[in-house]
């Protein structure tokens, strides 16, 4: 008993000395902070990047190619604009909770002028954080409130991926061409499978702009999607993927970030196209071609926008143009004859603006052509329709919003499931 | 008979239980250990990353300390985890395994989170947090009452039963997260009433996380007298100590077992309603974040004593805090982090051991 009561009392001093300990450490932590306010009131007057420090919050570390992409695009846009090591900060496996409003006010102690969050679940915290610090510029990759919040200091940004992605299709139509003609497989066989993470917008316009580009070489194409629910589970993409080749799936291509779909393609001989970055040097045989996101454009310009104290747009959408949308270079091995110099003819079309992606003529929905449609691009509880987004012949994706909202389920893609 | 006895070498050394140990003892064993393992690790981040060692440590205590917010941050999630681990903490003394606290917590924040959504422009905000106390409490509890009522009527595996409650209840909150996902389809539910706040717990002196810290202070000392002082305690351990000796002395072992798992669900439950409606204000299957299952590890360490378990909590919470900070200051993996509190509690769990046994030497050839 006796013993017990001591230890007991040992706890609690052991205790009482952390608490004050933190106490000692709060006033340093005060005085910091003062310090850090002086230097980036100072800064904005002096207005040269010397001053900026950047931080970047991930969902994920480099084990995740999402993550990895936004990671390395960083790193890219660092050595361009010249900023040293310590002007950088880049948090990893910062959940989608208050956590993430946590690690933006831990990044906003240390001096970060411009802070950059990469997963879409980060962006009311991130909102929250921008409420509180005027002074700091919060830009969000992937989001959708900047345009309706107007926020000066809250900004969303995307790039119209599915450029990307039709012209990835490109390349798996090709593949599929190339197939048919050496008797492979019948053009009735033509079968993609398309493993996605949720049936959501980004998901539905990425598969869509695969399919179509695939389409636009190889007519007879048809497509099956199996969902996973998660953005990034390596078990559920590999099982996923197995599950479209045994239905008869001859290429496959992936909307989820882990290895999981790739790999299950090399082990089964089965091509594959790929997202977020070339995974080649895992998948030698299988791997045709990625598309990605740049996204060291956005960080060029909006980390050069606080250093010469303009405005950040609310709402950026990078493309072929500015160098946003990238294809990988293209796996000779796995890939069809003449596949380069098709994608780069599309790209030619796309930026002369001769193609359009969601042409209304290259697509139906329950057998019709679309003429009209609401898109829900002002994001509300009741997804309430609210803006026309078709006219001149062709869906504007990308356009009213950076983020995605092509929600329709075209003729010719059969989803196996619906996840989340 | 003699030859015999002759015959049998006497092993190196051998491991003897030990009847007593002067209380100052344990502690040099305790603090040897610390300091073992982390030499150990200071060693290993050096082998492996060419950092020094002594910087690695300053980093870690700046991750945790440097800053008035991250002291608070600390102190949230060590809340959050001794909150847990106490909820978790009469089922174990009683020695039911109970490892179905990530669930019971998540089911708890679902049911303040559906709450929050359902009435949040219906009901008046005081009438709202007392909708969702209740209804989280019930939520947790019920959760953890299934696999009790099936373990005391029939007997069943209760580990394995409140694993799987788990993966149903990770499911519910991925099928309400579908339904009321903003924008459509995006598996989010966002932050619940962000404009209105209703349903959010109340803010104590500008300390958003005060409230928390203060109402897992409530419980803990609760617990402690409860469990000490109180004649549920007691039965508690007697029915933990030996079953036969409780049924022998008139305690109804069933109704312990369902008595005190309906507790231990209703204080998870408690730590949803803390963890949505106090700090997240949303909902997703990783509000919990694996508490549930460290919880598992605090309340062990602190042998389920409550107040020791302030102790535990704060070295996980710290460690954790600290481990994040150096993959930030260094570049490095999250998997570095790991290996480092793996090999820190390793030891501290290692150190029991030698407060528990000792080691006896084989003593030089008697003539």
């Amino acid at each position: 008993m006796k013993r017990n009561k001591c230890m007991r009392l040992i706890a609690l001093l052991a205790v009482a000395v952390f608490t004050i300990c933190s106490l000692a450490g709060c006033g340093n932590g005060d005085s910091n902070k003062t310090d850090n306010g002086s230097s980036s009131s100072s800064s904005n007057a002096s207005s040269a990047l010397a001053n900026i420090k950047v931080g970047l919050i991930c969902l994920h570390d480099e084990n995740s190619t999402y993550d990895l992409n936004f990671i390395n695009s960083l790193e890219n846009a660092k050595k361009k604009l010249g900023l040293s090591d310590d002007q950088v900060i880049i948090k990893k496996n910062v959940p989608e909770t208050n956590e993430c409003k946590e690690a933006a006010f831990d990044l906003v102690d240390r001096g970060c002028n411009i802070i950059f969050a990469d997963s879409f679940g980060h962006e009311p915290y991130m909102i929250e954080a921008a409420a509180q610090y005027p002074n700091v510029q919060f830009c969000h990759a992937t989001g959708t409130m900047a345009h309706t919040e107007q926020k000066a200091n809250f900004h969303n940004a995307f790039a119209s991926i599915y450029e990307g992605r039709y012209l990835a299709g490109i390349a798996a139509g090709m593949k599929l061409n190339e197939m048919i003609e050496s008797g492979k497989i019948t053009a009735d066989q033509a079968i993609m499978g398309y493993v996605g993470a949720y049936t959501y917008a980004e998901v539905i316009s990425g598969y869509t702009s695969f399919y179509l580009g695939a389409k636009s070489v190889c007519p007879s194409v048809t497509m099956k999607v199996q969902f996973t629910g998660s953005w990034y589970d390596e078990t559920a993409e590999k099982e996923a993927a197995t599950k479209l080749i045994s239905s008869d799936c001859v290429l496959i291509s992936q909307h989820a970030d882990s290895m999981g779909a790739p790999t299950a393609c090399e082990n089964a001989g089965i091509p594959n196209v790929s997202y977020n970055g070339s995974t080649k040097d895992a998948c030698p045989n299988t791997f045709i071609v990625s598309s990605r996101i740049d996204w060291a454009p956005y960080y060029e310009y909006a980390i050069k926008a606080v250093a010469e104290g303009n405005r950040i747009d609310y709402d950026w959408t990078g493309n072929i143009s500015t160098g946003s949308v990238l294809l990988t270079e293209v796996n000779e091995k796995a890939a069809a004859a003449g596949t380069q110099d098709a994608i780069n003819k599309a790209i030619e079309d796309l930026k002369a603006g001769k193609v359009h992606v969601f042409d209304t003529s290259a697509f139906t929905v329950g057998g019709k052509t679309l003429d009209s449609y609401k898109a829900d691009v002002d994001t509300d509880d009741n997804y309430t329709p609210d803006t026309e987004v078709i006219s001149n012949g062709y869906f504007h994706e990308s356009e009213f919003r950076c983020a995605p909202y092509f929600d329709l389920r075209i003729d010719g893609i059969t989803t196996l499931n619906e996840m989340y | 008979m003699a030859q015999n006895e002759q015959k049998v070498k006497e092993p190196l050394f051998h491991i003897a239980k030990r009847s007593s140990i002067v209380w100052w003892k344990a502690w040099l064993i305790r603090l040897a250990v610390i300091l073992v393992a982390l030499m150990i690790s200071g060693l290993v981040s050096f082998l492996l990353t060419k950092e020094n060692p002594l910087e690695i440590y300053s980093v870690i205590i700046s991750g945790a300390f440097g800053t008035e917010r991250r002291i608070w941050n600390l102190m949230q999630n060590l809340a959050m985890l001794l909150c847990i681990s106490i909820a978790i903490t009469p089922a174990f003394k009683m020695r039911f395994w109970n490892i179905g606290a990530e669930g019971q917590v998540l089911v708890g924040g679902l049911a303040s989170a559906l709450c929050m959504i359902l009435f949040g422009d219906k009901l008046s905000n005081p009438l709202l947090i007392l909708v969702m106390v209740i209804t989280s409490i019930l939520a947790g509890a019920i959760w953890a009452l299934i696999p009790a009522i099936f373990r005391a009527r029939w007997n069943t595996n209760e580990t394995l039963f409140t694993l799987m409650m788990n993966y149903i209840a990770i499911q519910l909150v991925a099928f309400f997260t579908y339904k009321f996902s903003v924008p459509k389809g995006s598996g989010q539910v966002g932050i619940i009433n962000r404009t209105t706040k209703a349903g959010w717990l109340p803010v104590l002196g500008n300390q958003e996380y005060l409230l928390n810290i203060l109402i897992v202070l409530i419980v803990t000392i609760g617990m402690f007298v409860y469990l000490k002082f109180s004649k549920h305690g007691y039965e508690i351990t007697v029915v933990g100590e030996s079953q036969n000796t409780a049924r022998y002395i008139g305690i109804s072992v069933k109704k312990v077992i369902i008595r005190t798992m309906l507790i231990s669900g209703a204080l998870c439950g408690i730590a949803g309603l803390l963890l949505v409606a106090g700090t997240d204000h949303t909902i997703s299957r990783d509000t919990v974040a694996g508490r549930g299952f460290t919880a598992i590890m605090v309340s062990w360490l602190a042998k389920f004593d409550p107040i020791f378990m302030i102790l535990t909590a704060f070295l996980v919470a710290f460690l954790d805090k600290g481990a994040a900070e150096v993959s930030t200051q260094f570049g490095l993996n999250r998997s570095f982090s790991d290996i480092i509190m793996g090999i820190i509690i390793f030891f501290i769990i290692g150190s029991e051991f030698f407060i528990q046994y000792t080691v006896k030497f084989r003593r030089k050839e008697e003539a």
